[in-house]
């Protein structure tokens, strides 16, 4: 039997999982892992230069892959560097596995150095952690971190190692797992057929019926028989933040994102709809608005892996839990069956919704207004679509978080899943350009732009240094309002436009900045250097460049959900402008 | 609404923490709560008692069912069920009151399970109300420490938790 010491274990566990990469950070409780990881060459470890950064990367990584992305970090502050990425993961739920180091067994719970209870610290983070504590364990407990990571509704698992556990010293035998089975973990596998039945003659029968899709349709690769489903039942659709590119944004049956800032057109056939399809979506509070004037003469169908998610905001007429491609895919069978014998007055009825909603279409809420002597300036919305327009829609997009974020997400179509890549759940400044960073090195030859505000890149910055030593030619488009955009939208509509700390004051030379790290950098302060410098960053394939893009710094995003207190069509068109 | 679950779990450092944590986590109160290990040396047996209205303790199953540690649980208060609670309460009984203090235990079929010349101990089971009800008869009298074990409960009939 072969005999190895647990840090070669772990190794040979990732390789095992077919893992290529690992994001992450040495320090001392992870000497003996790192040293492992030095002695063989399968998989490769990137250095970033905070903690944060690797588990962004790990994350973007995977939402761009559909892999799970692996962590590795030291004790202590290593580990709790790690939470906020985590926490990111964990709300968007995605597939990761965090590697934390810990001191010694005999000297956990002596405050030793570097001692942090990552287990008990990350606990409302995680799907599920393991604390090792014996190196033969160690096999076993990879396999079922990943299975976990990766299956029914993903998200990350700590797996937290003592340090003497992977002492090259201690040899045990090593065998490798074969199938895992957890007996209290059985995510479903497939929808109750009477369920699926029921919502298709519910569908069938609908008269004003929308399709709401959600990041679960991205997780659970169900983007193609979402197109196919939707295009046969001709229905319109909307997206969550979090699904855009499930479904293509340049197709006629979809009315753009929903929600807070969601399209006029979206948020008005919601709201006047009989039948809502909601697949691998949560009714978030972002979304709603408020939950007693929610979309009030609408039936409910909740397509979700997690039976949790389903009624946990709204109550709902039919609940399937399953994997959404595969109640997809029934749900579609049985609908080619249903709809030839679709009657005549139905078809009626659905062209007189499709007619109201082309009206509220009409409304054009996203246009970009500028007023006499604002030629030269760049709306933000102008550099989004500028980035659209010069890219041709080719490239992968992650986002920091603010104003930014919503620009990208209503400006900047998406035609695929997986090439929009946010931080939508928990909210967190800092992502975009470690995510970028792991999208591109997933897709070396792909390029990926990261659409950032002053405030989020420099949260984040340092990784600047990352990209440099691993050529990383990210494009950093930098929608520069010299303000936290969104907290002074915010300050402007509700605190009178006192603009408590919302300014960004002493902002560096970001041009200076990134030539420091041996990139390449523009500034564009006029709308006609708009479309050439952006043309010349993305011909510099082989660099990273940042771009700084001077915008107008009072433009708000609208449209936004007017409240508390407003249904799904209460918003904000305009500053001063309300339906 | 008081609403009693009965929760088997893995019995691994850690699990139960999850649970709590659970509850804090997500503004659900644990009411009493008490954990042992069962005949299966591999699992615990926790019983917990929260005030939730439908909807809510339909979450809190949900949410429960998620956590990978909770292999099985049921909630004891949808049917038919037999709820019991141990009390150990520690009394001042001199004078006439060491008389009525026997005789209140007595109606309540407690047992005195220590003496001073100057204390009764008194242990009590019953539903959390009987034990409630025999602290309200003892309210004349000096109450030096009282400890309850929380809820414990099983269905009635031939319903069991079990693998």
């Amino acid at each position: 039997m072969e005999m190895l010491s647990g840090g070669d274990i772990l190794i040979r566990g990732l390789q095992e999982e077919g893992v290529e990469y690992v994001f992450g950070y040495p320090g001392g409780a992870v000497l003996h892992i790192y040293d492992a990881l030095f002695r063989q060459n399968q998989i490769q470890h990137i250095l970033v230069r905070h903690e944060q950064a690797a588990t962004h990367m790990a994350d973007g990584y995977a939402r761009s892959t559909g892999r799970p992305g692996v962590v590795f970090v030291t004790s202590g502050p290593g580990a709790t560097n790690a939470i906020t990425g985590i926490a990111t993961a964990f709300m968007d739920s995605i597939p990761m596995v965090v590697i934390s180091g810990q001191v010694q067994s005999h000297l956990i719970g002596t405050d030793s150095f570097q001692e942090t209870d990552m287990i008990g610290v990350s606990r409302p983070i995680v799907k599920h952690s393991f604390l090792v504590k014996r190196a033969e364990d160690l096999p076993v407990i990879l396999k079922k971190a990943f299975f976990i990571a990766t299956t029914g509704r993903p998200g990350p698992v700590v797996v937290d190692i003592p340090k003497d556990i992977t002492n090259p010293t201690d040899l045990v035998p090593y065998v490798v797992p074969g199938k895992v089975s957890i007996r209290s973990y059985n995510p479903a596998s497939k929808g109750h057929t009477g369920q699926i039945k029921k919502a298709v003659s519910m569908l069938m029968a609908s008269e004003r019926p929308m399709i709401y899709s959600g990041g679960g349709v991205v997780q659970g690769n169900a983007s193609d028989l979402l197109r196919d489903m939707t295009r046969e039942l001709e229905f319109p659709i909307t997206s969550t933040l979090m699904g855009l590119g499930a479904y293509p944004a340049s197709d006629k049956q979809f009315l753009g994102m929903l929600g807070m800032h969601g399209t006029y057109e979206a948020n008005n056939a919601m709201h006047h709809c009989d039948l809502i399809l909601a697949i691998g979506a949560r009714f978030d509070d972002r979304v709603t608005n408020s939950l007693n004037k929610f979309c009030p003469n609408a039936k409910i169908i909740h397509i979700d892996v997690d039976p949790a998610s389903i009624a946990k905001n709204v109550d709902v007429d039919v609940p399937i839990v399953g994997p959404v491609d595969s109640v997809l895919a029934d749900m579609l069978g049985q609908i080619r069956v249903a709809l030839p014998k679709r009657t005549d007055a139905n078809k009626t009825r659905l062209k007189d919704w499709w007619e109201q909603i082309e009206g509220w279409r009409r409304q054009d809420c996203l246009k970009i207004n500028k007023v006499a002597g604002e030629e030269k300036t760049i709306k933000p919305q102008e550099a989004v679509k500028a980035v659209y327009e010069v890219t041709g829609g080719s490239t992968y997009v992650t986002s920091d978080v603010g104003q930014h974020q919503m620009f990208a997400a209503l400006y900047h179509p998406f035609d695929e899943p997986r090439k929009w890549i946010n931080s939508g759940g928990l909210g967190t400044m800092g992502f975009g350009l470690p995510a970028a960073m792991g999208v591109q090195i997933a897709f070396p030859d792909e390029t990926v732009t990261c659409i950032t505000g002053e405030g989020s890149i420099q949260m984040n910055i340092q990784e600047l240094s990352t990209c440099a030593q691993y050529g990383l030619p990210v494009k950093i488009i930098n929608i520069n309002n010299q303000s936290l955009g969104m907290v002074k939208q915010w300050q402007d509509m509700q605190y009178e436009g006192r603009h408590s700390h919302s300014y960004m004051d002493s902002l560096p030379d970001f041009v200076k900045l990134v030539e420091a790290y041996g990139h390449v950098g523009f500034v564009v302060r006029d709308l006609d250097e708009l479309e050439p410098i952006l043309k010349e960053a993305y011909a510099l394939k082989d660099k990273l460049v940042f771009v700084d893009i001077m915008v107008d710094p009072k433009e708000h995003v609208y449209p936004m959900h007017v409240a508390p207190n407003g249904s799904m069509r209460d918003m904000w068109l305009s500053k001063g402008v309300r339906t | 609404m008081k609403r009693i679950l009965s929760i088997l779990m893995e019995n691994e450092a850690g699990a139960l923490s999850r649970v709590v944590g659970l509850f804090a986590q997500r503004n659900y109160n644990i009411e009493t709560l008490t954990v042992a290990p069962t005949e299966d040396a591999t699992l615990s047996r926790l019983t917990l008692s929260t005030i939730a209205n439908d909807k809510q303790i339909e979450q809190i199953t949900k949410q429960l069912n998620k956590l990978i540690d909770v292999v099985k649980l049921v909630e004891l208060t949808e049917g038919e069920h037999i709820e019991r609670e141990l009390m150990l309460i520690k009394l001042r009984a001199t004078g006439a009151q060491r008389a009525e203090v026997k005789r209140t235990s007595d109606i309540f079929r407690g047992q005195i399970v220590d003496v001073t010349g100057a204390t009764y101990t008194v242990q009590l089971t019953g539903t959390a109300e009987k034990l409630d009800a025999f602290l309200n008869a003892m309210s004349e009298t000096t109450v030096m420490e009282v400890v309850r074990s929380g809820i414990s409960g099983l269905s009635r009939g031939e319903k069991v938790l079990a693998l």
